[in-house]
């Protein structure tokens, strides 16, 4: 479980965050959506420790872990994986070799299961016969699963996808989606997402956290985001001409 | 003001640079790694510029010493003293300055604006001691035998030059080279190297590391990469002259 508590930063005089406080259960996804440019990123760079929060606390399972010092972050840190909205795949090693970094730099295993594992993450990602291709060579939804991948080798329990299905294709963004919430549950991960893909809202959106002009406008889950009488959240969830006709009817 | 700032900052990478690394073996191949990077790849540069340099300074010897008062080795001797005294360990580090230093202030300066710095410190590895410590230590030990490759070669390209343009004779040049020598004079420019090199990696990847922005940012970061450390081995260098040679 991870808590973040009245987080608030502002970049030059522009309030990005105002006071978001949430609690990010373990076993399930939870999603933080919103418009774009409206914090999310900056929210998740928060809770790891990236950025720096003018204001409040993140607690990891109680581990009061904004307090800590660089070396004390390490700890909880080995056992985060994220995924970056860019991501921020190492441009001097192959596939396989970033998906076996952290294994090289914090286990003891031996390049046979490492490779082992690597091979089984690009599986769960469906990709195959990559191994040996650097970045560069990649289209932009193979490095996002590779990202993926990487984020995944260590079994983190604690996972952050920053917009782990923009720029698939919706086959591959449900199968990302699914494998997100499937590690979710095998592993017992606390897992937070953060999307704007309305199909993944009604697909793996377990708990959601609206954040709307820096503050947490709303939050609820998959079940009731349809329902909502939340305007700006009804702006956001009712666009596509898809989304319009799950719309409730009013009154009925 | 912001220079203080920027030294102030530019210490506590340094300080976050040197700490205890996460894995021996992993730290020790990527000296290597980046010895190879930063050093062999600029063996060829430092050769051709060397053998020039010499050629140019025996030859400019010899035409300024055109009096039969003072003897003809003395074309050697100096030159052999200005390419171990200043040439070569100043010249050559300024012009690695520039080869090595915006390769090291681009490369972390990219790693940063696409987020490969952070996704390294969310793993929990200490990015300044993995990405910046190798560098730096990679300069200082490969550096002083590009430096004494040139020594070798810009002595070299004084003799040819003298067999070239036959403005002196072989034999006096050789014996010059080896007249007067002072081990002490290897020391000074060793000292010099070394220093010059832990700025130049520093100093660049100083400027690479906190790059904010894009494309445009990591170009910038790259020009001041060179421009900084340039700037402070000229300082550095007559400090060390200063304090070496007094
Ligand atoms: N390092 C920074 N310096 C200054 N402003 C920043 C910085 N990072 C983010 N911002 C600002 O914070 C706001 C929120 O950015 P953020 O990246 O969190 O948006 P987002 O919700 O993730 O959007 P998207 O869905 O497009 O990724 C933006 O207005 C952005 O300009
Ligand atoms: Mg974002």
């Amino acid at each position: 479980m991870i808590e973040g508590k009245n987080i608030s930063k502002t970049f030059g005089d522009r309030k990005v965050l105002e006071n978001v406080s949430l609690t990010l259960e373990k076993g399930i996804t939870n999603l933080i959506i919103g418009q774009s440019g409206m914090g999310k990123t900056v929210l998740l760079k928060c809770l790891v420790g990236l950025v720096k929060a003018d204001q409040g606390q993140v607690f990891y399972d109680n581990r009061a872990f904004s307090k800590m010092s660089f070396n004390e972050m390490k700890e909880i840190r080995q056992e985060i994986g994220m995924l970056f909205q860019g991501g921020a795949l190492f441009d001097s090693l192959t596939v396989e070799q970033n998906v076996m970094f952290p294994l090289t730099m914090f286990t003891t295993q031996t390049p046979q299961q490492k490779l082992e594992r690597a091979n089984f993450c690009l599986s769960r990602v469906n990709l195959e016969n990559v191994n040996k291709l650097f970045p560069s060579e990649l289209s932009g939804g193979m490095k996002k699963r590779v990202a993926i991948a990487r984020a995944i080798s260590m079994n983190p329990r604690y996972l952050f996808c920053d917009e782990p299905n923009s720029g698939l294709d919706p086959q591959t963004a449900h199968l990302i989606d699914e494998l997100i919430k499937e590690i979710t549950l095998e592993y017992n991960m606390t897992t937070v997402v953060v999307t704007h893909d309305m199909n993944s809202v009604l697909e793996i959106g377990e708990k959601i956290y609206f954040l709307y002009q820096g503050k947490l406008w709303w939050e609820g889950d998959k079940h009731n985001i349809l329902h909502t009488d939340n305007t700006e959240l009804q702006a956001f969830v009712f666009t596509s001409e898809l989304t319009k006709r799950l719309r409730p009817k009013k009154g009925g | 003001m912001k220079f203080l700032f920027h030294f102030g900052r530019y210490l506590s990478l340094i300080r976050q640079a040197f700490q205890q690394p996460q894995k021996q073996s992993i730290y020790v191949r990527q000296i290597l790694v980046e010895m190879e990077n930063l050093g062999l790849a600029s063996v060829g540069i430092v050769a051709i510029i060397s053998v020039f340099m010499g050629a140019v300074v025996a030859i400019q010897m010899a035409f300024n010493i055109d009096t039969p008062l003072i003897p003809s080795y003395t074309i050697g001797f100096v030159t052999r003293q200005s390419v171990i005294l200043e040439f070569s360990p100043t010249i050559i580090s300024l012009i690695l300055a520039g080869k090595v230093g915006s390769r090291i202030a681009s490369e972390l300066g990219t790693m940063r604006v696409t987020e490969q710095i952070d996704a390294l410190e969310i793993m929990g590895i200490n990015p300044a001691t993995f990405l910046v410590l190798p560098k730096i230590v990679a300069s200082m030990l490969i550096n002083p035998f590009l430096i004494g490759m040139s020594m070798i070669l810009s002595v070299g390209g004084g003799w040819l030059a003298g067999i070239a343009t036959g403005l002196f004779p072989s034999a006096e040049y050789i014996y010059g080279i080896q007249s007067f020598f002072h081990l002490y004079d290897i020391f000074y420019a060793l000292i010099k190297t070394v220093v010059f090199a832990f700025i130049i990696a520093s100093v660049s990847a100083y400027n690479g590391y906190y790059t904010k922005g894009g494309a445009l940012e990591v170009g910038e970061a790259s020009t001041n990469g060179v421009v900084y450390s340039s700037i402070a081995i000229i300082f550095m260098n007559l400090i060390l002259t200063q304090i070496l040679l007094a």
